[in-house]
């Protein structure tokens, strides 16, 4: 059934909507332009000088003319390590190439020399564990220094630091999922090992090199004097140590040259879905800033939302009449078959068996799932607690933790406690998860923390025999309710890639299909799910 | 009538013949040559005959096995287009002798107005106005140096067997006569097998006006006039019917003085008196002097079907089956005005040099009558004339038929070949010749102007990048990035542009520093805000974009690098596909910029390739007599020490 808008646009709600919208997209926006921009204009000219193509310049040169490119992480690090590690040195993001999706890594050596930060190792990771969950061919576009020393502790020893890359390498490699690096800068050390485990290493001329050790250390360690290019240089990885395959004359030909290798992966996409021809939606994206209320604690119908996402506003809701604070259905998504799970309100026991219930249903079907989070948690009290919420809310957390279908989550409002959990949040691996500029995200509340911790206070202080005035109590709540306002901030999430990234909210439609895209790279596996508390 | 005709011509001239046969019931034999075997006259007859090899000298002008097909395929008759055989009179000679009827004038006739002095002579005697020259058998260059100052400087020498320019040269001071007489006999020896030449007064603002005539042996009519005037180193360029400014009286004088010249030597079939008119003081009857004679059909023949009605190549079979001439000179009446434009591969800006290539993309507009020998997909070979297509537009009048043909020239669309579409719709739009103020001197003299307009604008040249990113067709669909356009190099041969998609149908294009919008909008291109009318085509040579002139974009294979190692000014290259006629420079010798290394022999012209700068010529790459493509190393200079 087609779903109709109770939008007025010519309202001054909806006018409100919209500016309060637009300002907090443009604060998401400048953030992700001065990531963009790297280490700045005079390192930038320090590298274009030297005959190097701007590292996001190399990305798009790399993908076809018309290819979409979703960014991963776009604003990683943003207000970290002293603003030191804009996009924390790396730009990942999935785009096309001869019409195939590829996964693209690739060193921003403006910033510190391409070097890793704690973030650009976790970044790297990421957008490796993307990969390898939707089957994406690899391509590294390599120039940088290897670790960023003075943070050593935190980019070296751990399970999730630097030599995870090339475990992640390896392993994909096994898998059948192509690696291929183009080395046009630096490779030093640890870093060397990105082309060196790759399937296919192309290398720039005068321009890469391939060592374990640089000429100073050669020289501190054995007294050789070794220029880089005679230590590492793309002739002699061509053409003495094997290192590298291909030799290019300089970054457009070494990227024609991974274009090429690409092409002659002799890969297809599975054909796990049904699709259809796409349609736009009958509302316009448009107004989702309009319809979308700015401030969190108002209530308005999700139905809203997925009537400017979907193909032609078609929604099949499934079980509407049970549960009504979920919202689950079947629609399209540019021609992709989806099940939409969306928050309508707090999350009662009905609504949790429900949307355990549906998940079921599009993992039998192999319908990927996508996740409409505004949820401020399951309901609380004697009654819920008594019929056994945790209980149901288990059920749905099982369902959304067991199923092999592509999930693909969208914060759109609040993302607060177990609510994150029954509605696919990080811990449950969905294959990408956005967020919107007006989201917020943590255990719960401000407010509700900053009571909690008070109650606790005044208890201690009262049995004590004291006394706590209302003003003291509103100053012991400030800094906690600060800290969670600073903490839930979508920009402090995606720095730390909690998140895959903020979306423009009007581009919700594109970035869903393209994620949706992107995930049936993979063949999506048959379902066993774990045992639902019944 | 006949039952079937066998046609001894290709391209455009052949195709058009059968059109008529076909409307009369005649069937066609075709012939070809190797390199034609798959051309559209071959494929539009009802039967073709192989010949011989590409070279013109070994199919189409062997009359021997043309004759011999004919008589195999059971033709009565041979129509013999223009060009090749058409004005032979031992090959009219052989024809009748093997019992077949030549469609055409006999060969008495052909001989008669062959070489031009004895022509010139005939027609004075006949009272037809004939210009001063010299068209005696009298080839000492001295001798005629001597007839050259008599005539009075500038003068025109000409080859006595020749046409269409070949042979040609105009002399304007003393000094320069024994050069341009040299080389002028030097081409006509070639294009002709005869040296011979004549000298003409040149006359200053020259009008080419020619007089259409149909004879069947005894009685001839005329046509009218043509105004071919519109020229380019004496190649005509846009043809045009009724002359502008023509009055009655000299159209009937001119006339009668055709009619006179085609009875005088008892012409029969298509023919054309060519006269020179002083267009200096308007159009008089005392104006004008007879310079030839065509004695077959004209390249611009549809021009005047076009203001007569009258289906010439029907009158020729007609005529040549045995019937009276199908109409009396008062049935025959201008109605309206009518162009031609002569369609060729050519590089303009290079000199207008042939050009050749596969038409990778060809499509022709309605409203206009076009006569063509290709189809999309055909190659323009080296071996024959370039052109692509001849484009007729009648009107009411000439503003209307003009207007006409701008407007089909702007919806014609040829890729694979550079051409001379661009200069023709400049053309069109030259005030002078909206006037009508047409003389042989118009496009000389404003040459660099009409080269110029034709150069293609920026929004042309944003939407070609589109063309080349792949992304005209769906109209720049995709693209979507979370929060900036990723900028993308589109690189092509001669140039390269940034492209970033900027969302659903936009996309900005930066040209040399200077950004264009692009944008796809109510199913048409805006570019930089402005509604454009420009036709993005991809097909498999590159990217075209047309509709007020044209532009290609030929894909850069960024894999191929070797092409950036070129040895630039010190390699001399073919310019176009020919034979190596001579080399006038050995390796070690010293050459001053300018000098002449080399002759290329292409298209039956002699193309001097010069020396670019001072230098030693390191090596000969290739020798007399050799065939080479476009593009071929002739002589490298050795490199230059700074």
């Amino acid at each position: 059934m087609k779903l109709s808008s109770a939008a007025l646009t010519t309202s001054d709600t909806f006018r409100a909507n919209r500016e309060a919208h637009l300002a907090l997209i443009q604060i998401a926006r400048d953030a992700a332009l001065a990531a963009a921009a790297g280490g700045g204009a005079k390192a930038m000219e320090r590298h274009t000088s030297r005959g190097k193509m701007p590292p996001r310049e190399r990305v798009a040169n790399l993908l076809d003319a018309g290819s979409p490119f979703l960014e991963i992480g776009a604003t990683a690090a943003h207000d970290m390590y002293d603003d030191a590690a804009p996009g924390a040195g790396v730009i990942a993001g999935i785009g096309r190439v001869h019409g195939r999706d590829v996964m693209v890594v690739a060193n921003d050596a403006t910033v510190k020399g391409g070097t890793y930060y704690p973030l650009s190792v976790k970044k790297h990771l990421r957008a490796q564990e993307i990969a390898e969950q939707c089957n994406l061919p690899c391509v590294y576009l390599v120039d940088s220094g290897g670790a960023n020393l003075p943070n050593q502790d935190e980019v070296f020893p751990d399970r999730d630091h630097f030599g995870r890359i090339f475990y992640n390498q390896a392993q994909m490699s096994a898998k059948g999922i192509p690696q291929i690096a183009v080395v046009m800068g630096s490779c030093t050390a640890g870093g060397a090992y990105v082309p060196a485990m790759s399937d296919v290493t192309i290398i720039v001329r005068n321009q890469g090199t391939i060592f374990l050790a640089g000429p100073p250390l050669v020289r501190a360690a054995t007294g050789e004097v070794v220029t880089a290019e005679d230590l590492g240089g793309g002739d002699v990885h061509t053409r003495l140590s094997g290192v590298a395959d291909y030799l290019a004359e300089d970054d457009a030909h070494a990227l024609a040259m991974a274009r090429r290798s690409i092409g002659n992966l002799n890969r297809r996409m599975p054909d796990s879905v049904v699709w259809q021809s796409p349609e736009p939606p009958a509302h316009d994206p448009e107004d989702i800033l309009g319809v979308v209320p700015a401030d969190l604690r108002t209530p308005y119908d999700i139905r809203e939302v997925i009537a400017r996402v979907v193909d032609g506003s078609r929604f099949d809701e499934f079980k509407a009449r049970f549960g009504e604070t979920l919202v689950t259905g079947f629609a399209h998504v540019e021609g992709c078959p989806v099940g939409i799970v969306a928050n309508n309100g707090v999350l009662f026991s009905e609504a949790a068996q429900k949307g355990a219930h549906f998940i079921e249903l599009c993992s039998q079907r192999s319908i990927p799932l996508v996740f409409l989070q505004n949820i401020t948690g399951f309901m609380v009290g004697r009654k819920y607690e008594n019929e056994g919420i945790a209980r149901h809310g288990a059920k749905m957390v099982t369902a959304v933790a067991t199923t092999n279908v592509p999930k693909i989550t969208m914060l759109v409002g609040g993302s607060f406690g177990a609510g994150n959990y029954g509605m696919a949040g990080r811990a449950y691996s969905p294959r990408f998860l956005w967020t919107w500029p007006n989201s917020r995200i943590s255990v719960m509340g401000g407010e509700q923390a900053a009571g909690v911790l008070a109650t606790v206070r005044r208890e201690g202080i009262e049995r004590a025999g004291g006394s706590w005035s209302p003003e003291e109590e509103a100053e012991f709540k400030r800094p906690t309710i600060e800290m969670f306002d600073r903490q839930s901030h979508p920009l402090y999430a995606s720095a730390r890639l909690w998140d895959d990234g903020i979306i423009d909210p009007r581009k919700t439609r594109e970035v869903l299909a393209l994620s949706l895209r992107a995930s049936l790279n993979a063949p999506i596996e048959p379902t066993r799910f774990g045992v639902f508390r019944m | 009538m006949f039952q079937k005709i066998l046609i001894a011509n290709r391209g455009e001239i052949a195709c058009r013949v059968i059109d008529t046969a076909r409307k009369l019931g005649v069937r066609t034999v075709a012939v070809f040559s190797d390199a034609d075997r798959a051309a559209r006259h071959v494929a539009m007859a009802d039967e073709a005959v192989h010949i011989g090899g590409p070279a013109p000298r070994d199919s189409y002008l062997r009359g021997d096995a043309i004759i011999r097909a004919a008589l195999d395929t059971g033709a009565q008759a041979i129509h013999p287009g223009y060009g090749f055989l058409s004005e032979n009179p031992d090959f009219v000679d052989a024809v009748t002798a093997a019992g077949l009827v030549f469609i055409g004038p006999s060969a008495d006739a052909i001989r008669a107005m062959g070489l031009k002095d004895a022509a010139k002579a005939l027609m004075a005697k006949a009272g037809v106005p004939v210009v001063p020259g010299y068209h005696g058998e009298h080839q000492d260059p001295v001798y005629l140096e001597g007839q050259a100052d008599q005539i009075g400087y500038p003068v025109l020498i000409k080859a006595v067997a020749g046409g269409g320019g070949k042979g040609m040269r105009l002399v304007e001071r003393p000094q320069d006569f024994l050069a341009a007489l040299q080389s002028a006999q030097g081409e006509a020896a070639t294009a002709f097998g005869n040296p011979a030449v004549l000298i003409e007064k040149y006359i200053e603002q020259p009008r080419h006006i020619e007089v259409q005539v149909f004879g069947d042996g005894r009685n001839a009519v005329h046509l009218f006039e043509r105004d071919c005037s519109l020229q380019r180193r004496h190649q005509k360029v846009i043809e045009e019917a009724p002359a502008p400014g023509m009055t009655q009286e000299m159209r009937e004088a001119m006339g009668r003085a055709a009619v006179r010249a085609a009875e005088a030597i008892g012409y029969s079939g298509a023919g054309t008196i060519e006269f020179i008119v002083d267009g200096s003081r308007g159009l008089r009857p005392d104006g004008f002097w007879f310079m030839e004679m065509n004695t077959r059909l004209q390249v611009e023949h549809p021009v005047t079907e076009a203001i007569t009605g009258v289906d010439l190549v029907e009158w020729q079979l007609r005529v040549a089956s045995g019937e009276p001439l199908p109409a009396r000179q008062e049935d025959l009446s201008i109605r309206g005005h009518a162009f031609e434009a002569r369609l060729y591969a050519e590089d303009v800006p290079a000199g207008f040099l042939p050009a050749t290539g596969r038409l990778a993309h060809l499509h022709f507009p309605g409203g206009a009558r076009i006569e063509t020998g290709v189809r999309q997909g055909d190659s323009i070979s080296p071996w024959y004339d370039p052109m692509i297509a001849k484009v007729v537009t009648w009107g009411a009048t000439r503003a209307i038929a003009l207007r006409a043909l701008e407007a089909a020239l702007v919806d014609t669309e040829v890729a694979g070949s550079v051409t001379n579409l661009d200069f023709l719709i400049a053309l069109t739009r030259h005030d002078g010749f909206r006037a009508g103020e047409v003389d042989t001197g118009l496009i000389g003299r404003d040459l660099d102007a009409l080269v110029a307009a034709s150069e293609p604008q920026p929004a042309a040249r944003a939407l070609a990048v589109i063309g080349l990113a792949g992304l005209s067709d769906p109209q720049v669909k995709g693209g979507m990035t979370l929060w900036q356009p990723l900028r993308r190099t589109i690189a092509w041969q001669g140039g390269q542009a940034v492209l970033e998609i900027l969302g659903p149908g936009a996309a900005r294009v930066t040209l040399d520093s200077q950004p264009h919008e692009v944008r796809w909008q109510g199913d048409r291109w805006w570019v930089d805000g402005s509604l454009c009318r420009h036709r993005i085509t991809a097909h498999d040579s590159g990217v075209s974009v047309f509709g007020a002139g044209s532009l290609h974009l030929l894909p850069l294979d960024p894999l191929d690098r070797q092409s950036d190692s070129g040895a630039g000014a010190a390699l001399t290259l073919s310019p176009m596909p020919g034979l190596v006629k001579s080399v006038h420079v050995s390796a070690g010798q010293t050459v001053k910029a300018g000098d002449r290394l080399a002759v290329l022999e292409a298209m039956k012209m002699e193309h001097s390739l010069t020396a670019a700068r001072d230098g030693t010529v390191a090596e000969v790459l290739a020798q007399e007599g050799q065939q080479v493509e476009a593009g071929a190393p002739l002589i490298r200079l050795e490199e230059e020490h700074a």
